[in-house]
């Protein structure tokens, strides 16, 4: 006797199909499984062997033996327990042979039989989709995921006794044992358009700081913010997602894929807003750009068409942030193990705040006791390659209390948003086709294409080289912020007044003086 | 054979100025203390001094080896004046215990020409730099030799400006000739073996130690007619440099600053206790003339551009000059600006008009988003 089931393996965020078989003969009672398994797939011996028992389908004694093929590629995760207890039903003859036929299966057993949250629904049920396969059960709260994918029907089961009376069932009856979980991805995204959460209108004064977040969030540039302790630096940052535009289907169904392979979706269908992240500086290089024994996709992944914020920039270890120097450039990340190479999307908006001495109040020489190669060993902590990838840089001051007891409210959220939203539209109308997205991505070659100056604006970058001893890349750096302050100022031409303040907001080497 | 035997003994680190100069009276000749005794040594030294002079006389002691000794030096290119000799100068050796030698690179400070000494913090803020670098041009220009320590801060920065406007400087250090401390003075230390002169009363190699450093101070004050308090905060070493100053019968000038700056404390305790008040290079320049009759003072050259900068921002259109005049001799905040501007415009309209000064020349961004004027 045997029986193929059909399931699913992740590569990356990427997946690919697998088939369980199952073969039983008589013999010595035992049960091998072979196929290039992980830890944990060896282990599923045990756990299918006990569920089945406690769901009441007591296991006659045979020789059973597993395979999961392709045989050569490695299988990690738990999600293998369900369509390894289905084929063993089959063969077994607890089902009529074919009622599993064309059905995927994804899920963790418990010992009591209950199914539980696999890794990865989503980008499995999606390959699945396109191959053809017109039906799959996964475990309950992995459902709403997996309906997200158009063309295939996802039933969620919540214990293998009822996965049991499914295969049994025939027709209609199906239905009614496991209902066809459907849910529309559109109207999730368009019910999450009101944004949630903490509003700028909080952040009183810093208005400076505010324009360059504001600045930073329409053209998707790097930012960085110098300020002493407690000025607001990681409030601000935290309101930057919510004056984004939010996450088109595209880029939510991206984001989810991702979440879904770290297991950090929850019983989410998809992920609504845009993420944000921000990790603790202790941090190591695998979990910041991702990696590990069984490749999961890091925190740079997590933060995908969001924020990721660094918090106290120059207390991170130099070799986990000079990790992230090739995503910055290519917007993904490349995982190479022994057994092949997987690739995790990291396009992300970089936010960091670093105090711009030890004590964090220089340049106020009343309050700063610090000397000054204090000052420049402290600030050289921070690795080069990562301020060389920043576009803005801007500076808090303390917060009076004036500001802090009522004081006029500041810009809010929703109207930073629409000017934020607008910037955008300009953007994508101008790099259709071009492969850009945002004023950040311009490469220095397309510059002259997108980041026209004239005449004037040309003496203007001339003065600025001149005299502030500019290079090369910050000379760029400038005229891309430049073209996103003239798209928020909705002009179609970069005059110089944008110049001066994209100039005024540039990052230096020595990044407290210019 | 004076030379030799001054360099020998000054490379015995355990004797301070007093004792070297005890010795140098009981033992005027070479021969006198090689031969010298334990007991005769103990006459005149600490036990634990006598000590380290025998030791040294052990292991040094021939008057073959002290010429030899001698002969390293000038082939490093460091010369040096014993106190006895001619070129020792003359206003080092009338203060109270002058260092017996000083080693040198490039040329001793000139005994007929006025000289004054700029010192102040290391850490200085941006006012405290910009009154050292243009005291410092003015006095450069005015062929006034600029002395001071070549630290970090105010000393670096006024002699870095009188070399910068043709003048003469000349630094003290506290640590050997061939020590460039600190080491982020490279440029200017070159340039002063150059245009002036490297001093110090420590052999060659000596490394920076702290105690190094008062009777460095010593000799800064010693060297010059009067002496400039840029920027001290209350307990700073330039408050040793001035009580020497005092005690050599220096004039001491201060700079005054504001009540509120603590960078300014020391200065203003100065003040206080009755020292003279620095206002402008001019008037300064005008009294020392008064007291010292001194020629070789040049011409009142063109006047400074930082001084006509504060006049011609007059002619800055209005839009420009609402924001000049927010702005301060300290380094303020780009949020703070446009407050002082009486939110006549919006931040970032603020903002570009302070780069606009900025590419004027009226204004310096001192940090992403503090400015300052020039």
């Amino acid at each position: 006797m045997y029986s193929t089931i059909l399931s699913g393996a992740l590569l990356g965020i990427n997946a690919c199909m697998v088939q369980v078989e199952v073969d039983a003969t008589s013999g010595l009672p035992s049960m091998s499984m072979v196929g290039s398994l992980g830890g944990e797939v060896r282990e599923s011996r045990e756990r299918v062997l006990a569920a089945l028992k406690n769901a009441g389908l007591d296991v006659p004694p045979k020789h059973v033996t597993v395979n999961l093929s392709p045989a050569d590629l490695r299988k990690e995760g738990t999600a293998y327990d369900l369509p390894i207890a289905v084929g063993m039903l089959e063969v077994l003859g607890f089902f009529p042979e074919g009622s599993a036929s064309g059905i995927l299966f994804l899920g963790e057993l418990g010992l009591n039989g209950e199914i539980r949250a696999a890794r990865g629904v989503l980008p499995i049920v999606r390959e699945a989709a396109l191959r053809g396969i017109r039906e799959c059960i996964v475990p309950e709260v992995n459902a709403g995921e997996g309906a997200v994918i158009p063309g295939i029907c996802v039933r969620g089961a919540r214990e293998l006794e009822q996965v049991m009376c499914f295969l049994l069932a025939g027709g209609k009856e199906r239905e009614e044992i496991l209902p066809q979980v459907s849910i529309s991805p559109e109207e999730l995204i368009r019910g999450q358009e009101a944004f949630q959460g903490n509003d700028f209108s909080e952040v009183r004064g810093q208005g400076m700081a505010k324009r360059a977040a504001k600045i930073a969030a329409a053209g998707f540039h790097n930012l960085l913010m110098l300020g002493p302790p407690g000025a607001g630096k990681s409030m601000i940052a935290k309101r930057i997602p919510g004056i984004m535009p939010p996450l088109s289907l595209e880029e939510s169904l991206e984001v989810t894929a991702v979440y879904s392979v770290a297991g950090k979706l929850g019983d989410k269908a998809l992920v609504t807003e845009r993420p944000f992240q921000s990790p603790h500086h202790t941090i190591s290089a695998p979990a910041l750009t991702g990696g590990g024994n069984v490749p999961r996709p890091g925190i740079i992944s997590l933060s995908h068409r969001g924020v990721l914020f660094l918090d106290e920039l120059p207390e991170f270890q130099r070799s986990s942030l000079d990790g992230m120097r090739q995503p910055l450039e290519d917007k993904k990340v490349q995982v190479t193990r022994v057994g092949g190479n997987l690739i995790y999307p990291a396009d992300f908006m970089l936010v960091c705040a670093m105090n711009p001495c030890p004590c964090g109040y220089f340049p106020d020489r009343n309050r700063c006791r610090c000397t000054e190669p204090q000052i420049k060993r402290y600030a050289g902590r921070v690795s080069g390659p990562i301020l060389d990838r920043i576009d803005l840089c801007v500076e808090l001051q303390a917060v009076e209390v004036e500001s802090l007891q009522g004081g006029a409210e500041g810009e809010s959220s929703a109207e930073m948003r629409r000017q934020v939203e607008m910037a955008r539209r300009t953007q994508e109308e101008r790099y259709r086709g071009t492969g850009y997205r945002f004023n950040g991505d311009v490469q220095a070659a397309d510059m002259d294409r997108f980041c026209t100056l004239g005449e004037g604006e040309k003496r203007c970058m001339e003065k600025l080289y001149a005299q502030m001893g500019l290079s090369a890349r910050s000379y760029h750096r400038i005229r891309k912020v430049a073209r996103t302050i003239a798209d928020l100022a909705g002009e179609e031409r970069i005059r110089t007044e944008h110049l001066l303040e994209a100039a005024m907001l540039r990052p230096t080497q020595e990044v407290w003086r210019a | 054979m004076n030379k030799e035997y001054y360099h020998w003994l000054l490379q015995c680190q355990e004797l301070t100025g007093n004792a070297q100069r005890r010795i140098l009276e009981r033992f005027p000749e070479p021969e006198e203390i090689l031969k010298a005794s334990g007991a005769q040594l103990e006459e005149i030294l600490t036990p634990k001094q006598a000590g380290a002079m025998r030791e040294h006389v052990n292991k040094t002691g021939s008057v073959l080896k002290m010429q030899e000794d001698y002969g390293i030096l000038e082939r490093k290119g460091i010369s040096f004046a014993a106190v006895t000799d001619p070129a020792y100068p003359k206003k080092l050796r009338e203060i109270p215990d002058p260092p017996i030698g000083l080693y040198y690179r490039g040329k001793l400070p000139p005994g007929d020409v006025l000289s004054v000494a700029i010192v102040g913090s290391r850490d200085c803020s941006e006012y405290g730099c910009c009154v050292a670098r243009s005291l410092g041009d003015y006095l450069g220009r005015r062929g006034v030799v600029v002395i001071s320590g070549m630290a970090r801060g105010i000393d670096g920065i006024s002699q870095q400006a009188a070399l910068g406007a043709g003048g003469e400087s000349y630094g003290v250090l506290g640590c050997g000739v061939d020590v460039c401390y600190p080491s982020s003075n490279q440029r200017l230390y070159d340039e002063l073996k150059k245009r002036g002169g490297i001093l110090s009363p420590y052999p060659p190699g000596t490394a920076p130690m702290a105690r190094n450093f008062p009777p460095r101070n010593r000799i800064v004050s010693g060297l010059v007619h009067a002496l400039v308090v840029v920027e001290a905060a209350k307990r700073s070493g330039t408050s040793i440099t001035v009580s020497m100053a005092l005690e050599q019968g220096r004039d001491v000038y201060v700079v005054p600053g504001r009540v509120t700056d603590r960078l300014s404390d020391g200065c203003n305790q100065l003040i206080k206790q009755g020292a003279g008040v620095f206002t402008d290079p001019e008037s300064f320049l005008e009294e020392l003339q008064e007291t010292y009759f001194l020629q070789r003072m040049l011409p009142k050259g063109p006047e400074a551009e930082q001084g006509d900068m504060v006049r011609n921002a007059r002619d800055l259109p209005e839009d420009l000059l609402v924001v000049w005049k927010a702005l301060d001799q300290t380094p303020k905040a780009v949020d703070a600006i446009w407050e002082a501007t009486g939110r006549r415009m919006d931040q970032a309209e603020c903002g570009v008009r302070l780069m606009e000064l900025v590419l004027h020349g009226k204004a310096k961004q001192v940090s992403a988003g503090h400015f300052c004027r020039t």
